[in-house]
């Protein structure tokens, strides 16, 4: 086991090297940088500037060296904590992003929990009653989910909320709450107020998964050692539980770790529609802006909460299935 | 495969089981595909459908009532019109009609409201001559499918409503299908060069060829693409046309989405590189080339493409999320996306949820290709004897 997490750790690391790179080709490729569009906010406003400082500003940000050395200080500063500065909130990045991706993280943990806490109990009930009425309504609900942007979720569960309940189910917290400091009522409603972010942004995942673990426990189910339980009076419930979920729901942990980049982009613009303060708009604002640090570092803090989300799930996988340790 | 269909019960209800064993192995491989896909009845509805939508948007400037640009400045964020039979006393028309727009300002909330005046009736009429258009920029027409119109020449239909510029949403929805679901096939295309370029090599040559795809694959599934695609989109140089931004969005959107498919391709060559016919053709001395397209390619390639029509539903999602956001498509050109940009909080849609209405085409056309995708990938599966 050991062996194996050096591996995967390994492994990691290098693919985040890589990741590292294309983020920075990424956040340089929109021609004309911080410098220039200041500067074209400065003659818009009748101002001039005068060589010198333009030469100073370009220095202060690093763009007056080559690529390849702005990247290395980015990426030297980035590894020891130091994110940069962002130029449109005139703070440091550190300040900014950290809060922020908090809430990232809660929304997609929830998202995932809610993928699990639907997907293993209709997954299950569809396999078991195959071609029943159930089945075909889970199977339809699924492919409607599957098939409707995030966004438009949001809006709709937004409206229909306002409509129906006169609630505004923007923002994480109650209006009586905002500006109170952390107490158990608050923690209450922000855990209500969740629920709805992490249903939106899981619902895709929850059909994807259902399927599999539809698919997986089909399979398992007409296997021999099934129904020679079956034929021998083992309960229903048991039969079930004992073995074939067992294994149907091993491919179900490694799925997350695919389903992990779908749903740390689904909370991204979801968070928007709800107006969460997640990394979302704001993400969107800096790459708008070419304030190219807090763009790169939210780019690089997500691929991260990815990438280790992957991994977690990798390692949970290998625990549970001594074949993939070994192989 | 002929035994397989021996084992079949006679009184099967498998349309396929009913052939005659011996006629079953005269069909080619195409023949036995399509029966297999026929037999998938949501799949089969699933492409009727899109080649509905396709059809449709193929030809907008007809199935259109109006242009995108048209604006009926007396009807500002109007409600559906309902198609009616009947008068409000009961009179009964042979021709279907709709009543004109009433509007009302509210006194308390200063909000325009529509009601229907049943003074102005106007009657649909069909393949009647409206607005001019260019058919494809090149053929000059003003024939539609229907258009509303009385006697003198008055009226208006706004089937799905209009926006927040009196713009007829249904036009807008026609007009923006043509850009969402040619982007979802220009995707297809792209995502098929990529997949089997990269896939192909990693799978031939093995080596450290195929240990580098291998890692940029790994690479690029464990980034989260949407943000991704926004810092991308959002490089898009704001002077560009918007004909090349639509085409920069759709370079952007395949970039990610090939690396399911390659790695199919590569486990494909894989498997093949050791197969006896792969091999007797080396052995003649055939040239590598030639072993690749004539020998392996056909083997998998109707397999691939199917494969590939599964990575359209993403494409079209990510195109609708990033208009959406005000970064992909630009006006004048209009996608579904870009009709649901207006929708941003829960006010706008309150007052007019009919600026809603693309979304629902957006779902029915995914929805259609992920079931399509399915089917085909089970139908063009060589190794699915399932039911032979």
């Amino acid at each position: 086991m050991l062996r194996y997490v050096i591996k995967r750790l390994g492994g990691m690391v290098l693919t985040l090297a890589f990741i590292s790179v294309i983020v920075f080709v990424v956040i340089q490729l929109p021609p004309g940088d911080i410098v220039t569009s200041t500067l074209e906010r400065m003659e818009a406003s009748g101002m001039q500037a005068s060589d010198e400082y333009v030469q100073n500003l370009r220095a202060r940000y690093n763009l007056d060296k080559p690529p390849y050395l702005q990247y290395l200080s980015w990426i030297y500063n980035f590894v020891q904590g130091d994110l940069g500065y962002s130029y449109i909130f005139s703070k440091p990045v550190n300040e900014l992003v950290w809060e922020r991706l908090g809430y990232t993280l809660l929304i997609t943990v929830s998202a995932v929990l809610f993928t699990w806490i639907v997907a293993v109990p209709f997954g299950i009930y569809s396999a078991v009653r195959q071609y029943s009425i159930g089945d075909y309504s889970i199977t339809v609900v699924a492919l409607i989910g599957l098939a409707t942007p995030n966004f438009l979720l949001a809006l709709l569960v937004m409206f229909f909320a306002w409509e129906w309940f006169g609630v505004s189910i923007g923002g994480l917290y109650s209006v009586e709450f905002r500006d109170q400091a952390m107490s158990l009522p608050k923690l209450l409603d922000l855990l209500t107020r969740l629920t709805i972010p992490a249903s939106v942004v899981g619902m895709g995942g929850t059909a994807v998964t259902m399927r599999i673990l539809r698919a997986n426990l089909l399979d398992e189910l007409n296997k021999p050692y099934v129904v020679t339980a079956r034929a021998k009076g083992v309960r229903p419930v048991k039969l079930i539980f004992k073995y074939p979920l067992r294994i149907a729901i091993n491919p179900f942990i490694s799925t997350l770790g695919l389903l992990l980049p779908t749903l740390i982009s689904g909370e991204a613009i979801v968070s928007m529609v709800l107006n969460l303060p997640t990394t979302g708009r704001m993400l969107l604002q800096a790459l708008l802006a070419q304030d190219m640090y807090l763009a790169g570092s939210f780019l690089m803090l997500l691929a991260i909460l990815t990438v280790v989300g992957m991994l977690i799930s990798d390692l949970v996988l290998a625990w549970s299935d001594p074949r993939i340790r070994y192989e | 495969m002929s035994e397989a269909v021996l084992e079949r019960p006679p009184d099967s209800q498998d349309p396929i089981a009913q052939v005659a064993p011996e006629e079953l192995d005269l069909l080619t491989p195409k023949q036995l595909a399509w029966r297999r896909f026929k037999r998938h009845r949501l799949a089969l509805v699933s492409g009727g459908v899109l080649i509905f939508m396709y059809f449709v948007a193929g030809f907008a400037e007809f199935f259109a009532p109006y242009a995108t640009t048209y604006r009926n400045v007396t009807a500002i964020n109007a409600p559906p019109m309902d198609v009616r039979f009947f008068e409000h006393d009961g009179t009964f028309h042979f021709r279907p009609f709709v009543y004109g727009y009433d509007l009302h300002i509210n006194e308390e909330t200063w909000a325009r409201e529509y009601s229907e005046n049943p003074e102005k009736l106007y009657p649909l009429r069909f393949f009647a001559r409206g607005d001019p258009y260019e058919l494809w920029n090149l053929f000059d027409g003003n024939l539609h499918l229907f258009i509303a119109e009385d006697e003198t020449g008055a009226g208006y239909i706004h089937f799905l409503g209009t926006d927040q510029l009196g713009r007829d949403v249904l036009s807008r929805v026609i007009y923006g299908g043509r850009i969402s679901l040619s982007i979802g096939m220009l995707g297809i295309g792209l995502t098929l060069i990529l997949g089997v370029f990269f896939g192909g090599f990693a799978g031939y040559l093995g080596g450290w060829v195929d240990r580098i795809v291998q890692r940029m694959i790994e690479v690029l599934q464990s980034l989260p693409t949407l943000p991704l695609w926004m810092a991308l989109t959002a490089a898009l140089p704001a002077h560009w046309s918007s004909l090349r931004i639509y085409f920069g969005v759709t370079i952007i959107l395949s970039l990610f989405g090939w690396t399911a498919l390659a790695r199919q391709v590569r486990g494909r060559f894989l498997a093949l590189r050791n197969e006896d016919f792969v091999i007797a053709a080396r052995l003649i001395g055939s040239g590598q080339n030639r072993i690749i397209f004539k020998h392996m390619m056909p083997s998998f390639m109707s397999h691939t493409i199917t494969t590939a029509t599964l990575a359209v539903p993403g494409v079209i999602l990510g195109e609708t999320a990033l208009s959406f956001l005000g970064i992909g498509i630009r006006p004048p050109i209009v996608s579904w996306g870009v009709l649901m940009e207006q929708a941003q909080n829960y006010q706008v849609i309150s007052m007019t949820p009919w600026i809603l209405y693309p979304g629902l085409f957006v779902v029915i056309a995914v929805m259609a290709f992920n079931v399509l995708g399915d089917g085909l990938r089970d139908a063009a599966d060589p190794y699915n004897t399932g039911g032979l």
